[in-house]
């Protein structure tokens, strides 16, 4: 196989709202699925304001753990689940995200991972995408293995707050509580 | 009882330095107060990382990926086809994959609220297009060669012409948001930007390249843009897994 050199990234810029949200988007399974929830939060920069001109995009396992992908040894999923969500983030730095809770899914060296999101967000000002996940309050994430590499201290800004229609989940880019990013 | 079982999945390579932006790049301003300042902590690759939305032909409406043909007239500008491939750094193509673009218009204004700079908005275009690679890993995009716009980061401050182009590949690890340019633009000097990227190499490979085999006679002019994911290989991790009953 030919070894090609990768394309750089660049930032989506300040108007990246004119191409990318779709109108379903935030809706990684239709309104009105049994047991779908809402994960809400606000994007904040290193002075705490919000950030008007980002997008959240979601990635995740469906209820049972699956993938609807052919890289899963365990066999592609089965269904309707698109497992992907893409929302905007409003004049007032929010972003919603309506979706059902992703089943545990193994990691590696016989762990199991407790039920998360993979995370990106992109921007203005961000030149490339960062990376975060999302883990759930209400769930057992003691024995997760990424978390486990986490600092103790930091691991909290991964962790969803319950709230009355599902999730609360901010981002904080920069500066008091930033939010911990991965490097994939 | 476990019995350990063997998972293979694709692991995706590191880029060679120098091929991404930092994330805080102090002459682009607005990644003051935008990029973490923490750590990034390494994320093993695990199945929610190398597997990824594949979004197929549901996305996609009838004139995406010719952005002068979406209005009733015909867009200002010169007309240009860009064309190209989505491989993987082995050199796979990465078939059926989602492309996405936005750009400005021919006098480099943008149709969003917030771009008030004085050019004229054209009816005709809005800037927006989507399409599909097909079996070779190739897509093709009409439109008009988005002109250059002034912004605030410094003095007298003006981004290249280019398109946005955002695409997933196969895998969560090898999703990318990038911006093609056009050759020997004499705004590449001053703009940060497209300067943000260390490797000089590596930026050139955010141009694209005139050729004159796609440009079409009476018509549009024709422009190459390859864009180059993280290649893969296999690696093993094992997984203990409850024994059927």
């Amino acid at each position: 196989m030919t070894e090609l050199l990768p394309t750089p990234s660049q930032t989506v810029g300040p108007y990246l709202s004119i191409g990318l949200p779709w109108p379903d988007g935030p809706h990684v399974v239709p309104e009105g699925t049994p047991g779908a929830f809402w994960i809400r939060g606000t994007v904040r920069d290193g002075n705490g304001d919000p950030v008007p001109d980002a997008m959240i995009e979601t990635w995740q396992a469906d209820p049972d753990g699956g993938f609807r992908h052919p890289d899963d040894p365990r066999g592609e999923a089965s269904g309707e689940f698109r497992g992907f969500g893409r929302c905007p983030t409003e004049a007032d730095g929010t972003y919603g995200i309506l979706t059902l809770l992703p089943g545990p899914v193994p990691g590696e060296h016989g762990t199991t991972q407790a039920r998360h999101i993979d995370v990106s967000v992109f921007a203005r000002g961000l030149l490339n995408r960062v990376v975060t996940r999302i883990y759930f309050e209400d769930q057992d994430n003691s024995a997760d293995p990424v978390l486990a590499t986490v600092p103790e201290e930091r691991r909290g800004t991964l962790i969803a707050a319950k709230t009355e229609d599902g999730y609360r989940f901010d981002v904080r880019l920069q500066g008091d509580g930033e939010t911990v990013f991965f490097a994939v | 009882m476990a019995t350990p079982t063997e998972f293979r999945l694709p692991r995706y390579g590191q880029e060679p330095e120098g091929t991404h932006p930092p994330l805080g790049f102090p002459g682009y301003r607005s990644t003051a107060l935008r990029h973490p300042k923490q750590d990034l902590v390494l994320l093993p690759q695990m199945l929610t990382e190398v597997t990824g939305p594949l979004l197929g032909p549901g996305r996609l409406g009838e004139h995406d990926n010719d952005l002068t043909k979406q209005h009733e007239g015909e867009p200002q500008g010169q007309r240009i086809i860009v064309t190209g491939r989505l491989l993987d750094g082995d050199g796979r193509p990465v078939r059926d994959s989602l492309i996405e673009i936005w750009q400005a218009n021919a006098g480099g204004r943008y149709r969003h609220t917030g771009d008030r700079w004085p050019s004229p908005l054209d009816p005709n275009f809005t800037g927006v297009g989507r399409t599909l690679t097909d079996s070779d890993g190739r897509y093709t995009f009409t439109t008009i060669k988005p002109g250059a716009y002034p912004w605030k980061n410094h003095d007298n401050a003006w981004r290249p012409a280019h398109i946005h182009f955002s695409v997933f590949g196969s895998a969560f690890t090898q999703r990318l948001v990038t911006q093609m340019y056009f050759p020997d633009d004499p705004l590449f000097y001053q703009d940060p930007i497209f300067n943000s990227i260390p490797d000089e190499k590596a930026r050139q490979r955010m141009v694209s390249r005139y050729d004159h085999e796609i440009t079409q006679a009476e018509w549009a002019l024709g422009f190459q843009f390859d864009i180059v994911l993280r290649g893969r290989d296999a690696s093993v991790f094992e997984e203990e897994e409850d024994e059927d009953e």
